[in-house]
């Protein structure tokens, strides 16, 4: 029995409020000191690509950031299946912090591939599969943060832009699946981002850290952004009363 | 080591603008994002106050 | 009552509400033979370049005109209470949700259906190409009923209705564009359009089954 609400304990927004503000400094801190390893691997240990010349380590922005817009959606829409599931105000509130950081990494992905495309295949935009499944990811992002928007009531934006996240989610495949389709269809097999220059491993490691180093960041900035939620949000109660005595 | 001099570095094999154009941007978002994080928190911070201020929160308010 | 004569009253309702309207339909009719009407406007008047777009531009044409009456799902319902009260019957509410849809499919997809030949020809496509066309609006123009459908219910009585409803619905339009002008690309080229339009006839089930669950659930969130 006091196990169980021990756990529970977290989902009250006043205990996760403390707990956040502890995690956060350590998450910044991880972010900084793997983006520092990973700039490192990516400037001065992966060597020049003989194909791409120095061009190519845009990737190690590019992908990382790929990676993470698209995970940060599944993380949103996991929250926002919790919330649906178990009313809890706190995983919407995770929810709505999370878009804002996802989308600014998915217009990161954009605009680093079409720097990247230019120089590589002489274009600022290719229809990719993987650049067009991020556009139209970035227009989901873009979706749930506008509805929220748009409606006052607390409630029914948590549950609204809930239910947007989770039919986004599962289309998410449906849209990758059928971009692949028109893509080969009408390029046949020719420019594609999924296919890295050979890759070193070097290259590799270098693209992990990287993305490392921003889900660090993703999950400091979104529990940053979700503390400030929290306040918003609980402003007319005790413990925030209790807590302005105090804060800074 | 790839570069020779930092000026090879800054010149990127000819990339300089793709590269340090994709990088800079970047971090200018990330930037970004943390200024208006900051900000974000100072308004709920103030909403806040002001909510204490003028609300029943308190025991000994008296509100009208 | 049950449940097939409750969903017969509501189409009846749904179609002698929408004749009342007739200007809504017409409305929606005339917007896609614009839209339609604007890209060879806009990119010149080559047949060779309007044969190869038309089947793309048809379709986009159908999502715009698609969406754009969506607004009439489920708004007049729900600014007379209507739809509260649709709510409470003890019909499940996935059966005259899907009445709904149904009737507005009938009411707006279908004259895009029966349009779609004519623009068609416009933009020089023949035979098969116009009946895939057809074909493929068919099996597409019901799933964007479905799942605008769920866009209408989120946006409720919002502001800024219409362009946020397009914002939330257009990227998920976007497998049933390009299936569906894919299918003609496929009929045009001579590769064959039969993988595209199993590909829609597949979502067209899928949504069938899922969306109006979905539109329920949205449903009660923007009405409590």
């Amino acid at each position: 029995m006091t196990n169980r609400l021990n756990l529970y304990k977290y989902s009250s927004p006043a205990t996760f409020y403390a707990l956040a503000g502890k995690m956060i400094p350590w998450f910044y801190g991880a972010a900084a000191l793997l983006c520092i390893v990973g700039l490192y691997i990516s400037f001065f240990l992966a060597p020049t690509d003989f194909q791409q010349s120095d061009a190519y380590r845009i990737i190690f922005i590019h992908v990382p950031a790929s990676w993470m817009s698209m995970f940060i959606y599944i993380v949103m829409a996991v929250w926002a299946a919790l919330g649906l599931a178990f009313n809890t105000r706190l995983s919407f509130m995770m929810a709505s912090a999370l878009a804002p950081t996802g989308a600014m990494l998915t217009f990161v992905s954009l605009w680093t591939g079409a720097l990247w495309g230019k120089p590589t295949w002489g274009a600022w935009w290719v229809w990719d599969a993987r650049l067009t499944s991020e556009l139209i990811l970035f227009f989901l992002y873009l979706g749930f943060m506008a509805l929220q928007a748009a409606i006052d009531d607390p409630r029914r934006a948590d549950r609204a832009g809930a239910l947007i996240a989770l039919v986004g989610v599962v289309n998410v495949p449906i849209i990758y699946f059928s971009v692949r389709w028109w893509n080969t269809l009408h390029q046949g097999a020719s420019v594609s981002m999924t296919k890295a220059p050979s890759m070193a491993a070097i290259m590799l490691e270098g693209m992990l850290v990287m993305a490392l180093a921003v889900w660090m960041y993703a999950i400091a900035a979104s529990l940053s952004r979700v503390r400030s939620i929290i306040l918003e949000r609980e402003r007319n109660s005790q413990w925030v009363a209790q807590l302005l005595e105090t804060e800074i | 080591m790839n570069w020779n001099s930092w000026s090879e570095f800054f010149h990127m094999g000819g990339y300089a603008l793709y590269v340090w154009g994709s990088y800079a941007v970047t971090a200018i978002l990330i930037a970004g994002e943390i200024l208006l994080l900051k900000s974000h928190r100072q308004k709920a911070l103030t909403l806040a106050r002001l909510t204490v201020k003028y609300s029943k929160v308190k025991d000994d308010e008296s509100a009208a | 009552m049950s449940i097939t004569q409750t969903v017969f009253v509501l189409l009846q309702r749904e179609l002698m509400l929408a004749m009342r309207r007739r200007g809504d339909v017409l409305t929606v009719l005339f917007f896609f033979v614009i839209v339609a009407s604007l890209f060879p406007l806009g990119v010149g008047p080559d047949p060779k370049l309007l044969r190869l777009m038309g089947g793309g531009v048809v379709w986009v044409a159908a999502l715009l005109a698609a969406m754009l009456s969506l607004g009439r799902m489920f708004a007049s319902d729900y600014a007379d209470g209507t739809l509260e009260q649709l709510v409470l019957t003890p019909t499940p509410p996935v059966v005259w949700i899907t009445g709904k849809i149904v009737a507005h499919w009938l009411v707006s997809g279908v004259p895009l259906i029966l349009m779609a030949p004519v623009l068609g020809v416009q933009f020089g496509l023949s035979g098969d190409a116009l009946a895939v066309l057809v074909f493929s609006l068919l099996l597409g123009t019901p799933v964007l009923s479905l799942i605008g459908a769920i866009g209408a219910a989120l946006t409720l009585g919002l502001r800024g209705g219409g362009v946020l409803v397009s914002l939330l619905v257009l990227p998920l339009y976007i497998p049933v564009l390009i299936f569906g002008a894919g299918a003609v690309d496929g009929a045009m080229s001579g590769l064959g359009s039969e993988a595209h339009l199993s590909l829609l006839g597949g979502i067209l089930i899928l949504a069938f089954m899922l969306t109006p669950w979905a539109v329920s659930a949205a449903l009660r969130i923007s009405i409590e």
